[in-house]
């Protein structure tokens, strides 16, 4: 068990610098894409949530789990998709306009 | 989950699990570029998809029927509010999947709780601490998410709201659920006691929010993302499953990033952010004017101005997005550019409601990315520039900043424009910006005034550039 732990919170300090050193390249003009898109991959939590609800324990674990399902799925989706509308506006100058 | 029993399938899962975890850290990284940032998303996608697909085969898996209707429900709901969300609304969006997703994270901690309290199930130590800490974190950005929507959309008032002994009793709220998380982890399981825990941790999140003003939000919203991340990561420490510890401290790092750029920005210490109340004072009082005269320009003159100058640096504020005047402002540019013009747009860090988020509203205008500069970038050129239009900003052009230390906004990094050749202020009124300080600016020599809407008198300048300005 506290072997488990500790492997587990070693994995938490390592994907903080990763973290750390892998988001402090973007730059600002690609700050808010930053936030929906990291937060859309928060949503993971959605692996969770499918297991609450599909393991069927009682009708009130059942019910935490569909609307933590349902949450979990608008944070994924709706992350996503607009994370991508906002990155497909991001053009370069077209060369040779002026 | 992970962990020694299940065999092959349990490993298989896993192993899917660590595929995702680094595809979300190679899209992190593509995002670093704009011209990669798309497929870096995508990649993100991927991730949560193959996860998700893995998990749905887990032998814990006993009926489909909630899942399908939660998963159809919610991607029809996030895909709508993902079509239909304005670009100047994105900040209300990100706090409100930020609160989904924490709430998300917090519910099933919540529910590992009562199955163990239920099945008289030994609980350890460290999952029940993880427990509370994802519950806490998770609901209370929860709900504050929900005030930071409420006040960005304004359907509740953007102010600091303040009250007597509003610190006093936000401390002890927070005092009372730590010390109720402590009495669920060493006393024994009590359902009953762990909703109480739950809404607490709901009406702190609220309260949290509460007394910070509107514009102050982009702290906010960066602080909510990292907690979202952090009481996904707790959650992960409860499943033991490291995937969501992973992405939790992916997610934990990237907000307390951007929160810490935003304070920078601000030159405020993230206390002053939290607990500072700022933007409660309405009509503060000013060191009144008298005595020194803004000169005033029309938007004919402002015209010639601009259509016979090498180069012109635009500066977007919030006033901008308010009005919509980004496709204006687009259209103004490209005249200026078809009569030969360099335009270039500088963007402060806390131009807009969220990190970033003046980019986003200038590219959905067309403004190409590489016109785009920070306010590193564009100080040094300013000295250069001939003509810069401030277009509903102030605060962030104050040279009080870095020439009167006694300044509220003394040591704040600004655009420096005062130190183009000359400069053009669009602006409602002489109202002072956020932070209720007078900007000596506007009494520059070479600064002319062009009162009036953002989107009105840009749309006068694009007349009088056709007009009076041959391409």
């Amino acid at each position: 068990m506290s072997e488990g732990l500790l492997i587990s919170v070693y994995i938490f300090v390592l994907a903080a610098f990763v973290g750390f050193e892998v988001i402090t390249k973007v730059p600002q003009m690609l700050h808010t894409p930053l936030m929906s898109g990291s937060n859309a991959i928060s949503g993971i939590t959605l692996i969770g949530a499918v297991l609450v609800a599909g393991r069927l324990d009682s009708p009130l674990n059942t019910y935490i789990g569909l609307i933590a399902v349902i949450l979990a799925t608008i944070n994924v989706v709706g992350g996503f998709l607009v994370t991508d509308r906002m990155l497909h506006m991001f053009r370069k100058k077209p060369d040779g306009s002026k | 989950m992970s962990g020694g029993a299940g065999g092959l399938h349990a490993v298989l899962t896993d192993v899917v699990y660590l595929i995702a975890a680094s595809l979300f850290i190679f899209g992190l990284k593509r995002l670093s570029s704009p011209a990669t940032a798309r497929s870096g998303n995508l990649l993100g996608a991927i991730g949560v998809l193959i996860a998700v697909v893995a998990t749905l085969l887990d032998r814990q898996i006993l009926g489909y029927g909630p899942i399908l209707i939660g998963l159809a429900i919610g991607t029809v709901a996030g895909a709508l509010m993902a079509r239909l969300v304005k670009m100047t609304a994105m900040p209300q969006m990100v706090a409100l999947l930020n609160g989904f997703g924490g709430m998300a994270s917090a519910l099933v901690a919540a529910d590992e709780y009562l199955r163990i309290a239920v099945g008289r199930a030994v609980m350890t130590p460290d999952i029940a601490v993880t427990i509370m800490l994802s519950v806490l974190i998770g609901s209370s950005s929860f709900s504050g998410s929900l005030v930071a929507f409420g006040k960005l959309q304004e359907i509740v008032t953007g102010r600091a709201v303040t009250y007597p002994f509003q610190k006093t009793g936000n401390a002890l709220l927070f005092l009372l659920t730590v010390v109720l998380a402590g009495v669920l982890v060493f006393g024994g399981p009590d359902p009953v006691l762990f909703g109480i825990f739950g809404l607490a941790a709901l009406v702190f999140g609220v309260l949290f929010v509460v007394p910070i003003g509107g514009a102050d939000m982009p702290v906010v919203i960066s602080l909510l993302n990292s907690y979202s991340g952090l009481a996904l990561a707790a959650t992960g420490f409860v499943l033991r499953n490291n995937a969501l510890i992973t992405t939790g401290a992916l997610v934990g790092a990237s907000g307390l990033i951007l929160t810490r750029i935003m304070c920078n920005a601000m030159n405020r210490s993230l206390t002053n952010v939290l607990f500072g109340a700022f933007g409660t004072a309405a009509g503060q009082a000013v060191a009144a004017a008298e005595g020194r005269t803004v000169r005033e320009i029309t938007a004919d003159d402002a015209a010639i101005l601009l259509g016979y100058a090498r180069s012109v640096v635009f500066v977007p504020g919030y006033g901008l997005a308010v009005s919509q005047a980004q496709h204006n402002v687009r259209e103004l540019a490209d005249l200026l550019e078809a009569r030969g013009v360099e335009v270039k747009y500088a963007v402060h860090a806390v131009a807009g409601r969220m990190p970033g988020h003046m980019n986003v509203i200038l590219s959905e205008a067309g403004v190409p990315y590489d016109a785009l500069l920070t306010t590193e970038e564009a100080n040094p050129i300013m000295p250069r520039t001939d003509v810069a239009v401030v277009i509903g900003a102030n605060d962030v052009v104050n040279p009080d900043a870095i020439e009167n230390p006694n300044s509220p906004l003394a040591g704040m990094p600004i655009i420096e424009v005062h130190n183009a050749k000359s400069v053009i202020v669009i602006k409602r009124s002489m109202a002072t910006g956020f932070a209720g300080v007078d900007n000596p600016l506007f009494y520059r020599e070479n600064t002319r005034m062009l009162f009036g809407d953002a989107k009105k008198a840009i749309s006068e300048l694009v007349r009088a550039v056709k007009e009076s300005v041959p391409a």
